[in-house]
Formats: structure tokens, sequence, C-alpha cells
């Protein structure tokens, strides 16, 4: 097999290999790759470029009470950008993405750092492993709304603490509240941090921890001086998840704080509800301009296709 | 092998807390949806009865369950096949630069990334417009696909970054065609990976909210039914409808895990070495 493999890779390090022109064979290999994405830019074309091609259009467009008709008016901008509400939303939503990625960051890679270098068998790392993704096969909606028999004012968590003696009142800000927005958050998309990284520990080098360990390191200079460096691609496409899940939300808010915090998302929905469709669709791609953004800074420090 | 640190001890114990979080919540709905029938919300359990689960059943008021899970249902396996198909033929293409390839996986990548209420505006929008009908299983399955695709792309991608080409190589040179080559060869050897992206397609369609919320129409899916309970639906029959979906998710969650490792093994048997094709 080893034969074969320096055979096949002598052969296309041959003099003069990837000078020619594009050879017929060429030709026919890009032929039969267009063959094969043809279905999925069908659907990226007509349920993503279209969608996107249709809210910008439609944000220059007017509405009353009941309808939204072509026309070419700034006003729906104009409201959006010199409203204090929406640097209010922003704020809030910043707010809420910051906080959650700074705790999935820790947990994620916590989780993955145990995973990857502290258990020592395959199948015990893929066994627990898959015990931490499951919940990510199952429904959104229902994990939020379990966390109400626990938040609750008569939930588990203010009995447990009353019956302790922490507190002689219960605490009223458990649920519907900023926090347990925060706490949805970190519980839903903690995997999406989990995953990457320890995707990426695991195909870190053994013997680079050996060597560090024989020239002398300790273990904490071996996590920062050599796991972290080599585990930022995996942090960075959780960041992303984490990321661009929290600023686009919209449930998580409304749900968990019981209607009373706004965030970007949610602030979309409400136009979408009031069939204000123009100014929806302002929003979005105000909203869709600052996601794209923060990717592409944080795409810069990561090329995804190689870390898969 | 030499001892563990304490480092491993302290790690074990987050390690535990954490699934006790992940899971901890879930399993409380569970327990509490067997609440008798004067029981409320929160604990303490006022006796124990199946009463919320036979509601769930019997009582009609609260919308009509068994028909969102059924089209939820079908919507899953509609886009679980098209998601195996055209992922696979996209990792495939993938494995070669092509004109528009680098434009083509930004795409998958804002696909990916874009806040789901765009696409939920977008195609609503387009529908609207141009007078058509929304409907689940046409906007709303083609924008749940925009979702489900990326995830398998990426996992054809990360798939294939493992394939050991030899084998290919190996076919071609014994005369194989190139469709002789994918189906006898290149199939088999990812084939438990296919299970993977089976598993994607199905969840992930069969609990989208976002997506599905202004372009499934008049016809609920499960979550949209489950979300629209949770504004007006103030007794355990909710705990009662999120356990059975819970359990009902980890059955197909199972089966497909079972699926993967039975492929594995068929790999690992003899006179097959299908399973030695990935590095």
């Amino acid at each position: 097999m080893t034969e074969l493999k320096t055979l096949v890779s002598g052969a296309k390090q041959a003099p003069g290999y990837g000078l020619q022109k594009p050879s017929a064979k060429e030709e026919s290999q890009q032929r039969t790759s267009w063959y094969l994405v043809s279905p999925l830019v069908m659907v990226l074309g007509f349920f993503l470029v279209l969608p996107i091609i249709t809210i910008v259009i439609v944000s220059f467009w007017d509405y009353n009470d009941y309808n939204f008709f072509p026309a070419f008016v700034f006003e729906n901008y104009a409201y959006l950008l010199t409203s204090k509400v929406t640097l209010a939303t922003y704020l809030k939503t910043f707010k809420f993405m910051v906080l959650v990625w700074i705790f999935c960051a820790t947990i994620g890679f916590t989780i993955a750092y145990f995973l990857a270098f502290h258990v020592r068998t395959l199948p015990m790392q893929i066994t627990l492993f898959l015990i931490c993704t499951v919940p990510f096969w199952t429904s959104n909606i229902i994990r939020m709304i379990s966390w109400i028999p626990f938040l609750g004012r008569n939930g588990l968590a203010n009995s447990a603490l009353i019956s302790t003696g922490v507190i002689d009142q219960p605490l009223d800000w458990l649920l519907f509240s900023d926090f347990a927005v925060v706490l949805a958050f970190v519980h839903l998309y903690c995997l999406f941090m989990v995953v990457p990284v320890f995707n990426t520990m695991m195909r870190i080098d053994k013997s680079l921890i050996e060597a560090a360990r024989d020239a002398g390191a300790s273990n904490l200079q071996i996590l920062t001086n050599v796991i972290i460096p080599l585990t930022k691609p995996g942090i960075m496409i959780g960041s992303i998840f984490v990321v661009t899940l929290v600023m686009g939300d919209f449930i998580t808010v409304r749900f968990m704080s019981g209607g009373q915090s706004a965030s970007v998302g949610r602030v979309i929905s409400n136009e979408i509800a009031l069939l204000q469709y123009p100014a929806a669709a302002a929003s979005a791609v105000v909203l869709l301009i600052t996601v794209l953004i923060m990717i592409a800074i944080m795409m810069r420090f990561v090329d995804i296709r190689k870390e898969l | 092998m030499e001892p563990r640190s304490r480092s491993f001890y302290v790690l074990a114990v987050f390690f535990g807390l954490f699934i006790l979080f992940l899971y901890g919540p879930i399993v409380t709905i569970g327990v509490l949806s067997f609440q008798g029938p004067q029981g409320g919300l929160t604990f303490p359990m006022n006796g124990v009865s199946v009463h919320w689960f036979y509601d769930l059943f019997e009582q009609q008021a609260v919308g009509d369950i068994w028909a969102s899970l059924r089209r939820s249902f079908a919507l899953g396996l509609m886009v679980m096949v098209v998601t195996v198909v055209i992922s696979v033929m996209g990792g495939l293409a993938f494995r070669n630069k092509f004109r528009g390839s680098t434009v083509l996986f930004y795409l998958v990548i804002i696909s990916l990334t874009i806040p789901s209420i765009l696409i939920s505006l977008g195609v609503g929008l387009i529908f609207n417009v141009l007078d058509l009908e929304v409907h689940w299983t046409t906007s709303g399955f083609g924008s749940q696909l925009t979702w489900t695709l990326p995830f398998g792309l990426l996992i054809m991608f990360a798939v294939f970054n493992r394939f050991d080409k030899s084998y290919e190589e190996a076919a071609r040179d014994l005369g194989a065609t190139s469709w002789q080559t994918i189906r006898h060869v290149v199939l088999p050897i990812i084939a438990p990976s296919l299970v993977g992206v089976a598993l994607f397609g199905f969840t992930l369609s069969y609990d989208e909210f976002a997506r599905t919320l202004l372009t499934s129409g008049s016809f609920n899916t499960l979550p949209l039914e489950i979300f629209g309970m949770t504004t007006n639906v103030t007794s355990p029959v909710l705990y009662a409808l999120g356990t059975l979906t819970t359990v009902f998710s980890f059955l197909i969650i199972g089966t497909f895990l079972l699926l993967a490792v039975l492929l594995r093994r068929r790999q690992a048997g003899a006179g097959n070495d299908a399973g030695k094709g990935m590095v």
C-alpha cells in the first residue's frame, strides 16, 4: 500500500507537472464537477441568493397598515439608522453575544481538553463525545421549555436555595430574565464549540506534547504554549457558530426573557408579525451586513476546509 | 500506565457537571410529565399518572399534534434523502478545484451562518411577490435545505480529507469507469459517514423552527406546533409532548448510530477492506 502511495505521489511530482495548459482530461473533470454541484447551485440559488436579493429590493419598498408595494424610498433605512432603539438593541444583542461566547469558549475548551487529553482510550473518547453531542440532535424549543421547572419562582433552584437557607425569598430573576437568556444560549450552543475544538485537538500530534514535556515544560506551559495555539482554528470555527447563532436569534430571547428583552432578531420578527415587510427587510439587511463582517473577520484566522 | 493526575479528577468532575447541565433539565420535564392530574408546571409532584400523555392523545384543542408530527416526519425524510444525495455529489465535486468553487464554498458558509429569520423572510417574500402559496413541501422544504446542506457538505469535506485516494487509483488502473469506481469503491468506503450526514439531515429538519416559520404555510410542522403551545398551554401536557418528542428523537439518533456501527462492523468483516480506505 505504501509503495503504491509513493508511486502515485511520485508521479504527481514529475517535472513539468502543473505547468501545462489545461488538458482535455482536466476540461472534462471541470465539466463533471459542474454537473455534480448543479443541484447544490440550484438549491442555494433559489433559497439563499434569491431571498437575499429579494430582501434587499423590498427594503426600499414602501408600506402602509395593510399592504406593501414597490417603490424606491430610503425611509426604512433612515428610520432604522437614526432610531435610538436600533442602537440599544444592537448593544443588547452584542452583550448577549459576548457573554455567551465567553461561557461557551471556556466550557467548550475545557470539555474538549478533558476528552482529548485526559480520556485515554479512543472508544471511551467517542462514547463520551457522543453523549455530549446527542442533545444537539434534539429540539431546541423543548430544551428551552425544560428550564421552566428548574428556574421558575417555585422551581428546583429556588426551592434548593431556600431549603439550604441561602435566601429567604424566591429569586425572581432566574426565569424570564437576561440571566435565563444567557443560560439557555449557553445550554443550546455550547456543543457548537465543543465539537470543532475537540476535532482540532484530536488532530494535534501527541509527540509535540511529549517533546514539550521532555524539554521540561510544566503541564500549564504545555497548555498555554502548545495546546491553545494549536487549537485556535477549532476555537475560531466554534466562535463563528456561536456568534452567528446568537446574533440572528429571536426565539430564545423572546421565550427565555418572557418577552421583556429585545434583540435584533426579535425586532425583525416583530416587524414581520406587524406585516411591515419593508421595515423588516431593511433591518434584515443591516443585520446580514453586521454578521457577514464578523464572519469575514473570523474567517481570516482560519482555513475552514483545511481544518475539517 | 502512569497514575491519573489531580487535574484529571478536577476535569472529570467538571465534565460530570456539564453532562448534568446538558441532560438535567430534559430529565426534569421527563419526570414532571408524569405529574398527577392536579399537578402543575413545577415540583412537587402531585401524585403520579399518565394523565397528561392521555390528554395528548385525546384533547384536540391544543391543535392537531399528530398531523404535525406526520408532516415533520415526512419532511425530515425528504430533507434527509436530498441532503445525502446533494452532499455526496458536492463532496465529490469539491475534491478538485473547478471554476467557481471558491465562490460556491463561500455561499455554503453564508448559508450556514446567515440568521435563519432572513431565509424565512426572504423565501416568504418571494412566494408572496410571485403570488405562490407557501407550503411545507415546497418553500419549507427548500428553506430547510439551506440549513442541512452546509452540514452535510462540511461532513463530506471532512470525509474526503481523510480519504485514501490510492484505492480509487487502483480501481482506475484495473479499468473501472468513473461510475464503477464511485459505485464499487468510493461509496462502500464512505458509507458509515453517509449515515452521519443522514442523521444531521433528518434531525436538523425535524427540529427546525426559524427557517420554517414563514415558509410552511397553513399546516404547521411539529416545532411550530410546540412553539404555539408555549404561548397558550400552561399545563404539564406541554411536558408530555416534550418528553414524547425527545424520546422519539433519541430513538432516531439511536437507530442511526446503530446503523453506523453495523456498517463499520461489516466493513471490518472478512474479505472486506472498505474500512481501510480512510486515512
